[in-house]
């Protein structure tokens, strides 16, 4: 097992927590270490980690704007154009011009929603990099419980500060539990 | 006075405790295998009993809608007055009971009203389904239901265009996107504990539809980032869509002429309606699902009783509009519409107005009284009520206004045949289905959801002393 296991690439090394406090507490260790390559995996989002991870806040907010922006152009073009160009019909007596623009608002309303919700969909998981159906992290048989109560810190071997042994060591310094050294695919 | 007062060095939070979410500090993976369990026992046999009868009224639905579609619309009772009836009044009904599951996930997530999470994930579904009933409607009451397509803005031979001035078209934007929007919110809570699921799964047929379903979720704090982000802003959309759709479905009415129809009441009153008779149904669905599957501990008393309040809570804010309509109608000088509003309380419909004003106004002020929001045959009494109450609401807006219009000599009655019955007992059949279907695969309470507003969920919780606050937390309950 060792020898095979020598000749694969390493992931990384993880380490389990026994609750949100410990790996709050451990994830502001490692970024005050300077690590850049790592992330903490837990059932539920806890509240303040991105704080403890340094990371900022989400940029998934202008992308979505973005894709509003598409759906209440798309809804003005698409009510204008026929309306007051391709096939001008006059209903009720109103304009079929820039005027008619309070009967175009539920339209232009409801396109916007849809289109930023199809961009909030779409966006979390193009950031997150889903779907991926495998990852080499759930060959570690104890990662099943990250979906039930386990907490885990994992600092990936692409670090720049990663070494086998010194970063085993710092994990087991902040209070990590069964630190083990993760294995890509052969 | 000043001796109920505690001492000014007490924080609020030890004098008055905040009731627990979940009861008897259950622990996350209890609330897993609680959950999680649920998809995974054995097929229940009450669930096949269930199933076969509720298949079986929806199967008939289809066939009434396939009897309808081939024979024509004549096969119902709507006539000349009375053009829309029960199709419309079904369709409103149903729109308006998916409310309550954006309500819950949507504006009480922006209100940061933690209770929510043990039941937004079954109301959401709640949402779909009803959603789903609501839009058959539409689609069969054109008659020529080849021509729906013409519902939407495509270039064609004809070269005709929808008119998008016409209320009608923004309900058919505004439902279809608050089914769609509905969906990928519903899909997004979804994921974290498909990943759950998946991760359990022992079948190989489990495995892999969890598997392909939760995308490969690993629950990192650099996707947790995002999707945060994510169910945060879907929730800001939502708001103002679930509020504009039954804003848009009373245009349908307020912006035509007819007497009882043409006011500019109806927005608000809609959306309140809705709330009140979709939260009546998430309790009429979700209290069964409690008892049968033990959820006491997540789903508490607590959570009913709010829920109680709100029904309280928009129940009387129809009250109010609908006295106030009738103020209105009196004070307005128009006798079309005084004439309206006498016709729909004392004239040949005045059973429906009077069920609708008891059921809706009176009944649900039982829950003034903290005892009957506890109650479990109070709280479901008044709930059927509400849900009977709600239907009668738009009977008598829709086909009352309807039968007796400006002129006497173009009034009608309307008598409903046993097509538009069997049709709407069908999508009670639908719904059901549907519902059944979706406790019976996918985890009806949002697991990831439940754990954040667990104590040792927050990252500077520390646990306290044995025998400290933990009695207090249990007295208050």
């Amino acid at each position: 097992m060792t020898a095979a296991a020598a000749r694969r690439k390493t992931l990384g090394v993880i380490a389990e927590f026994p609750s949100a406090t410990t790996l709050y507490q451990a994830a502001e260790r490692v970024r005050d270490k300077g690590y850049r390559f790592w992330d903490v995996h837990s059932p539920f989002p806890i509240h303040g980690m991105n704080k403890a991870m340094g990371l900022g806040k989400s940029p998934l907010g202008y992308i979505i704007f973005c894709g509003g922006l598409t759906g209440f152009l798309t809804a003005a073009s698409l009510e204008f154009i026929p309306s007051s160009f391709l096939y001008p019909l006059i209903v009720h007596g109103k304009p079929v011009n820039f005027f008619t623009v309070p009967a175009f608002f539920p339209v232009m309303f409801e396109l916007t929603v849809l289109f930023s919700a199809f961009t909030a969909f779409f966006g979390v998981f193009v950031m997150n990099r889903l779907p991926r159906l495998h990852h080499p992290i759930f060959d570690y048989e104890q990662f099943r419980r990250v979906t039930d109560d386990a907490f885990f810190l994992i600092i990936e071997a692409s670090d720049p500060r990663f070494s086998d042994t010194v970063t085993r060591e710092f994990l087991e310094e902040i209070g990590g539990k069964d630190v083990t050294l993760l294995y890509e695919h052969d | 006075m000043a001796e109920t007062h505690a001492p000014a060095t007490v924080p609020f939070e030890e004098r008055l405790p905040r009731p627990p979410m979940v009861l008897n500090n259950r622990s996350m993976s209890w609330i897993t295998n609680l959950i999680a369990g649920i998809p995974e026992q054995k097929t229940p046999l009450w669930w096949y009993i269930t199933i076969a009868i509720t298949g079986s009224i929806a199967a008939f639905g289809v066939f009434c809608i396939l009897y309808l579609l081939f024979t024509g619309v004549g096969v119902w009772g709507n006539n000349i007055p009375v053009g829309w009836a029960w199709d419309i009044t079904n369709f409103v009904f149903w729109i308006g009971i998916g409310h309550a599951g954006t309500l819950i996930s949507a504006i009480l997530f922006l209100c940061r009203q933690k209770w929510r999470t043990s039941i937004n994930r079954a109301s959401e579904a709640m949402t779909l389904f009803a959603v789903i009933c609501a839009a058959i409607y539409p689609g069969i009451h054109v008659g020529r239901v080849w021509m729906v397509w013409f519902m939407a803005p495509v270039p064609n031979p004809n070269w005709i265009w929808p008119n998008f001035r016409s209320p009608l078209l923004w309900d058919v934007f505004a439902v279809s996107t608050y089914f769609t929007v509905s969906v990928l919110f519903w899909f997004l809570g979804l994921v974290p504990d498909l990943a759950t699921m998946r991760d359990r799964a022992r079948s190989k047929v489990g495995k892999f539809f969890y598997g392909l379903l939760a995308l490969g979720w690993r629950g990192g704090n650099r996707q947790w980032r995002h999707y945060e982000m994510a169910y945060l802003i879907l929730a800001g959309l939502s708001t103002p869509l679930v509020l504009s759709v039954h804003s848009t479905v009373s245009f349908d009415f307020a912006t035509s002429l007819i007497p009882g129809w043409h006011t500019t009441i109806f927005p608000p009153y809609f959306v309140a309606g809705a709330i009140f008779g979709g939260f009546a149904m998430v309790l009429t669905l979700m209290l069964p699902a409690r008892s049968i599957y033990k959820l006491h501990d997540v789903f508490t008393w607590n959570h009913i009783d709010v829920m109680c309040k709100i029904i309280l809570l928009t129940g009387s804010i129809v009250g109010y509009a609908y006295t106030m309509e009738f103020f209105v109608a009196f004070y307005g000088a128009n006798p079309f519409e005084r004439f309206a509003f006498i016709n729909r309380y004392f004239g040949p419909y005045w059973w429906a107005a009077w069920s609708m004003f008891t059921c809706n106004v009176v009944i649900p002020q039982l829950f003034w009284v903290r005892a009957f929001r506890r109650n479990l045959i109070t709280v479901f009494f008044v709930c059927m009520c509400v849900n009977a109450g709600m239907w009668y609401e738009r009977f008598v807006i829709i086909a009352v206004s309807l039968t007796r219009d400006f002129l006497p000599s173009s009034w009608g009655m309307y008598y409903p045949t046993w097509v538009d019955v069997m049709t709407f007992a069908g999508t009670f059949g639908i719904f059901t289905t549907f519902f059944l279907i979706f406790i019976r695969f996918f985890p009806m309470i949002a697991m990831s959801e439940v754990k954040t507003v667990l104590p040792e969920a927050d990252p500077h919780y520390h646990p306290p002393a044995i025998g400290g606050t933990e009695s207090i937390k249990e007295a208050h309950v």
